[in-house]
């Protein structure tokens, strides 16, 4: 990649900016419907205090969640994915389950646990717990016949299979589905921070609108931009690390 | 002469009581060190006779013995090689190839012990079908021919007394083909493994193979045989003689003959 496609993201960001901060004044929106960049940072600043506690909170939800979904999921994953016929028979039922708004169950949540950490927590398990299953599973359901028959002519036991290859093969299944889990976790628990928390960058959202500190509101979704990013950075970065076999051919960087 | 591998009357049906008959009463028998071929229209079973002999799928009836024992489970002596080379991609070639030692008894219990050992006869190995110093490659850095030459090793390492090859040239180039089956000649001269080759090739068949055996359209039974006495080892010029086209086109009307029954 030459300098000028790596710099690409960064002068893009600024260059947004920019233009937010230039459109705003010339054409003079007010700052209680849309703030300027430079008002956000300012406001920020003055908050940051609060603004930190809050997306420690947030994050901390956002992971708690999100390692939970990690380990039922590869647990419910390699169960489905351990034989054709439960696969065959549950696919279609996890695919059901997902198609549920997981929000929906925020309610519930708060009436089985009350208000706060939990809910949240599991409002973003709930919801990345279902990408990691279904992808484990289909790694290890589409394991190719001839290969699973040259290791059972050896009298290679089903453990051995799934060891050897099931579960290797599966590798870059699960890590693609980190990523896209990772963000809808960090989605549950704002969700879910801003509809029953007393804290959390969603709950401060909510508070800093009912006072009209609008700067405020926009500090706070910059923050969870600034989060979302970095939460998916980290896994792109894993994934390309653990399973860069599986991008053979592409644009290998780290080789 | 003792049967190292024979099929008594067998039938192979897919899926329940109203599925598929891929074979019925299919008979034959291998002799230990013999190299079979079988030859036979697309879909008539010949995939399905190498899952009965390494035991991967029961017969719906009749008989499968192999080294003098009733095959009632994945027979554990096979090494196989399919026209899909099949490689890992996450394994250097050499893992790839070294596979086989680290499932299958007693390889498995000195596996990390014997670690270079087992490299080195991997390298050998790679070396006898001419791919010398590729060990460390990953096979997506081999060319198609190349994974199957590397493939045709992993079936061998762990010495198997039964090499079961289904079509393991098929997609290759002629050339690299011709090559391979000179490369395989010489390795069965060698270490006199028994063999069951299928293929579309007759050309293959007969060079290869002692015996070709012929099979009839779906459901498959054994229609012909042709025992090859050609002189060992056979060499690519042979393949134009006079006597060995005249095999060729004999197998061939046995084709032609089990087609024709096949559209009446
Ligand atoms: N797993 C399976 N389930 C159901 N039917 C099968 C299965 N495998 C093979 N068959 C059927 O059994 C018949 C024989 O298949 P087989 O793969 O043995 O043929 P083949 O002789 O190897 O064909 P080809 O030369 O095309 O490889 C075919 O009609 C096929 O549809
Ligand atoms: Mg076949």
């Amino acid at each position: 990649m030459s300098r000028t496609e790596r710099l690409a993201p960064w002068l893009f960001t600024v260059a947004f900016f920019v233009v937010w901060e230039i459109g705003v004044r010339v054409l003079d929106i007010g700052t209680y419907i849309l703030p300027p960049p430079s008002l956000v940072f300012e406001q920020s600043w003055v908050f940051r205090q609060a603004l930190f506690r809050n997306s420690m909170q947030t994050l901390y939800t956002t992971l708690a969640g999100f390692g939970i979904a990690v380990v039922f999921g590869l647990a419910l994953g390699i169960f489905i994915g351990w034989s054709k016929t439960i696969y065959n028979g549950l696919y279609p039922v996890m695919i059901g389950f997902n198609s549920v708004p997981k929000v929906a169950v925020v309610p519930v949540l708060v009436l089985w646990f009350g208000i706060g950490t939990v809910p949240a927590i599991l409002t973003a398990f709930l919801i990345s717990f279902f990408p990691i299953v279904v992808n484990v599973a289909t790694g290890l359901a589409t394991l190719e016949p001839e290969l699973e028959d040259v290791l059972r002519a050896l009298g290679a036991k089903k453990m051995d299979i799934m060891l050897k290859v099931g579960i290797p093969r599966s590798l870059p299944y699960f890590f693609g589905s980190l990523k896209v889990a990772i963000t809808l976790a960090f989605v549950g628990s704002v969700v879910s921070e801003t509809v029953a928390a007393n804290s959390g960058v969603g709950h401060l959202m909510l508070i800093a609108q009912a006072n009209s500190e609008v700067p405020l509101v926009f500090g706070g979704l910059l923050c969870l931009a600034v989060l979302g990013i970095v939460m998916y950075a980290v896994f792109a970065l894993l994934e390309q690390r653990f399973t860069g076999w599986a991008f053979r051919g592409q644009d290998r960087r780290a080789a | 002469m003792s049967r190292f591998v024979e099929l008594d009357d067998v039938d192979l049906m897919y899926g329940g009581p109203d599925g598929t008959l891929a074979l019925r009463g299919a008979s034959l028998g291998v002799a230990q060190g013999e190299f079979l071929a079988v030859v036979g229209p697309s879909g008539c079973g010949k995939s399905s006779l190498m899952k009965l002999v390494t035991g991967l799928h029961p017969p719906s009836r009749g008989s499968v013995r192999v080294a003098g024992n009733q095959v009632d489970g994945p027979v554990k002596i096979a090494g196989m090689a399919f026209q899909n080379p099949i490689m890992l991609p996450w394994r250097t070639t050499i893992d790839n190839i070294l596979l086989p030692l680290e499932i299958v008894q007693p390889h498995r219990r000195h596996f990390r012990a014997r670690r270079k050992e087992n490299e080195a006869a991997a390298e050998a190995l790679l070396a006898t079908v001419g791919l010398g110093g590729f060990g460390r490659k990953y096979p997506w850095q081999l060319s198609g021919g190349m994974q199957q030459r590397a493939s045709l090793c992993r079936a061998l390492i762990h010495q198997p007394e039964l090499l079961m090859l289904d079509e393991p040239f098929a997609a290759l180039d002629a050339f690299t083909r011709e090559e391979l089956w000179s490369v395989l000649q010489d390795l069965w001269l060698e270490k006199r493994f028994t063999v069951i080759l299928v293929t579309h090739d007759l050309r293959e068949a007969v060079y290869l193979a002692d015996r070709v055996l012929v099979m009839s359209s779906r459901p498959g039974r054994i229609v012909a045989e042709r025992r090859i006495e050609l002189e060992r080892p056979r060499s690519l010029a042979r393949t134009f003689d006079p006597d060995f086209v005249a095999i060729v086109h004999e197998l061939r009307d046995h084709i032609s003959a089990v087609r024709q029954g096949e559209v009446s």
